[in-house]
């Protein structure tokens, strides 16, 4: 009996005494991650004049830019290229600060290397013809198909825009439809037209 | 089948694997034994072929980890902790530390029962199946620690 309540008092006080949680320095271990080279993927939050953006890189470049939250982005990225994916920031200073370069209107173009693995296929080619469309000019989505010898491929020339994994950098912004309205855009069309008008492409009709 | 990107394990479990890395080794080792974890954990994660049960997958590490530092432990000749965290405690210190002393003494199977049971509040059934024993062994090994802790700890 006398053991039955000790041990009941005991298991009481287990309970009411077990160690709480301290603030696990997150941080040092993501330093010692990268240092150990276990960081295959590293993303990290970006402000800008169109809302909160995220950004991920490898070792090999940016891998993509992302409007809002990062979650399914990870998710994809994790389905993809690898679920070694954590938050560290340090890996994308240089993604951030042309970034931040642009938007205040000190760059035109970004040097940054990319990892172009998101994208394949005729996508791929699409945004390639696309990188060589500059600061302030825009092309439509018939001339893009164009480019790529493909005239009759406009909706598959949509689906690359949408599918975009590096908005902005590769400016899916600059395509319009034909006779210069907006079309769409991943980031919404206050973004679009942000970025047009920044860039000074007199405003589409719509 | 993919798998959840690592920053999500981080931000599910590194929190409570913490809380139970430290009932493991103690509050001076508990840091530096997480992170121990958390690296092998994402050294191997590529590997992990089943991701229904992260968490039981990191507790398991996380056990072995603890009884490697507690081996290590051993070997190295006592000193005195700096911080003055001795059997007495230090005064204002939070809950009970020669309590959970005496559970970091525990045979490890003892000892990884007690803080699943104690500090992740688990019920039986899981943390038979985070050990990998029955039902009714993981009671057993709950009952042994608790036994072996009243011998230790008068009330």
């Amino acid at each position: 009996m006398t053991t039955e309540r000790t041990d009941t008092d005991l298991e009481a006080r287990l309970r009411a005494t077990a160690p709480p949680s301290g603030r696990f320095d997150v941080a040092a271990f993501l330093e010692r991650a990268d240092a150990d080279g276990l960081v295959d993927v590293a993303w990290t939050r970006v402000d800008s004049p169109i809302g909160p953006l995220w950004a991920a890189a490898t070792d090999l470049g940016l891998l993509t830019v992302g409007f809002g939250e990062p979650d399914h982005g990870l998710d994809d990225i994790a389905r993809k290229v690898s679920p070694r994916i954590v938050e560290l920031p340090r890996r994308l200073d240089l993604a951030r600060r042309e970034l931040d370069e642009y938007f205040e209107g000190r760059r035109r173009h970004f040097d940054l290397v990319l990892d172009r693995r998101m994208s394949r296929g005729f996508r791929a080619e699409v945004l390639r013809a696309l990188e060589l469309v500059d600061f302030g000019e825009t092309v439509s989505y018939i001339d893009l198909a164009q480019r790529v010898g493909n005239p009759k491929a406009s909706r598959a020339v949509g689906t690359a825009m949408a599918t975009n994994p590096l908005p902005i950098v590769v400016p899916c912004h600059r395509v319009l439809r034909t006779g210069g309205a907006l079309g769409g855009y991943g980031g919404g069309l206050d973004a679009k037209r942000w970025l047009l008008a920044h860039e000074g492409v007199e405003p589409p009709r719509r | 089948m993919s798998l959840p990107p690592f920053q999500r394990v981080l931000d599910e479990h590194a929190d409570a694997l913490h809380r139970h890395v430290r009932a493991l080794v103690g509050p001076n080792d508990a840091d530096d034994v997480t992170q121990e974890v958390l690296i092998a954990a994402l050294r191997a994660y590529p590997d992990l072929r089943d991701d229904s049960n992260v968490r039981g997958w990191l507790w398991t590490i996380a056990r072995h980890k603890a009884i490697d530092r507690h081996r290590h432990a051993e070997r190295r000749p006592k000193t005195v902790p700096l911080d003055g965290a001795g059997p007495a405690g230090r005064p204002g210190s939070e809950g009970d530390d020669e309590l959970w002393e005496a559970v970091r003494r525990l045979p490890d199977g003892q000892r990884v029962a007690v803080a699943l049971r104690f500090v992740d509040d688990l019920p039986y059934r899981e943390i038979a199946a985070a050990i990998g024993c029955s039902e009714g062994a993981a009671r057993q090994r709950v009952h042994d620690g608790i036994t072996a802790l009243r011998g230790e700890v008068l009330t």
